[in-house]
């Protein structure tokens, strides 16, 4: 590892005690330029950071669980996923168009994307290092079965695996199969049973599934 | 590799290894970085765009690829793009580095 790089060692970077990375530098040293040439303000930055660590996947769980219990909206969510989640008041911006990817009995869903990390952070937060990795991204399209087994999900042969390569302009989010059991639960009880990793398809949501 | 495609073109590549899938909690410096994107990015500054922040990453080359943690990339492309586009020149960033690394040195 070079001293100046983070190197191979993805490990976090230090925090205010150590040295400054060479990135860390350059990062407030950008930052404070385009304040001071009045491009945003530190407020707005402030304001920015807020807002994406209130992207959880709390969101997108509430989008399943309304898929899960109105059939007329999983309707509209296969169909316009952008329009349905806005439905739901979330605020999708102007950047990229969703589709939902539904498993069924004989189809599991998988998303990636092999070019960088798109992801449905507006539903889900920022990715897992791993979505980003370069093992998950070359391999998941070529073994998405022995991935998803490394994730713990083991499908029988006869389910079909369908991988999803996002782009910049269009994301995926996997609306995952309503477990068994589950007939008494309420919207908000279903919510909880879907984690971050069903809605990438790595896992599916299970009766007794706790949500992280 | 053919050479049709980019380093960071790696669908299907052989040799990817087990999948680490230990993460780790995103530093206050990656989520600034995330935020000055999304503030550049959006259509009232318009000032690094999505696609010019990928193809900032796509060249800096397959070591440095690798070598850099993601958000490292991420601002060594927002810093190239905002200099390509005359909002600062590099002069300006090297000052300014130097300034910031005296100040945290003698606050330290």
């Amino acid at each position: 590892m070079s001293d100046s790089h983070g190197g191979h060692d993805h490990a976090p970077p230090p925090g205010h005690d150590g040295p400054l990375t060479y990135y860390q530098l350059k990062e407030i040293a950008v930052r404070e330029l385009l304040i001071e040439k009045s491009v945003f303000t530190a407020d707005d930055v402030r304001r920015e950071v807020e807002k994406m660590d209130q992207r959880t996947p709390a969101k997108g769980a509430a989008v399943v669980a309304r898929a899960w219990t109105d059939p007329a909206y999983k309707e509209r969510l296969l169909e316009n996923g952008t329009a349905a989640c806005e439905e739901m008041g979330l605020d999708m911006g102007q950047t990229y168009y969703l589709v939902a990817v539904e498993n069924t009995e004989s189809v599991h869903n998988a998303i990636v994307c092999t070019l960088c990390s798109c992801y449905p952070r507006t539903l889900i937060g920022l990715p897992p290092d791993w979505y980003k990795s370069r093992a998950y991204r070359t391999r998941i399209v070529r073994e998405p079965r022995a991935v998803l087994a490394e994730f713990g999900l083991e499908l029988p042969e006869s389910t079909v695996i369908r991988v999803h390569d996002s782009t910049a302009d269009m994301r995926y989010m996997v609306l995952p199969r309503r477990p068994d059991g589950t007939g008494d639960m309420s919207e908000e009880e279903l919510a909880a049973l879907v984690t971050r990793d069903c809605m990438i398809g790595v896992a599916v949501p299970t009766a007794e599934t706790v949500a992280s | 590799m053919d050479d049709h495609h980019g380093h960071h073109d790696m669908g299907g590549e052989p040799g990817g290894g087990p999948i680490d899938q230990t993460g780790h909690d995103y530093a206050l410096w990656e989520k600034r970085v995330d935020a000055l994107l999304m503030l550049l990015s959006n259509p009232s500054r318009a000032l690094v765009r999505v696609d010019e922040l990928r193809r900032g990453i796509e060249s800096i080359g397959p070591s440095a690829y690798e070598e850099l943690t993601y958000y490292e990339r991420w601002i060594t492309s927002i810093s190239n793009v905002l200099i390509e586009r005359g909002v600062y020149t590099s002069d300006e960033l090297g000052r300014k580095m130097a300034e910031i690394e005296t100040r945290e040195e003698s606050a330290r």
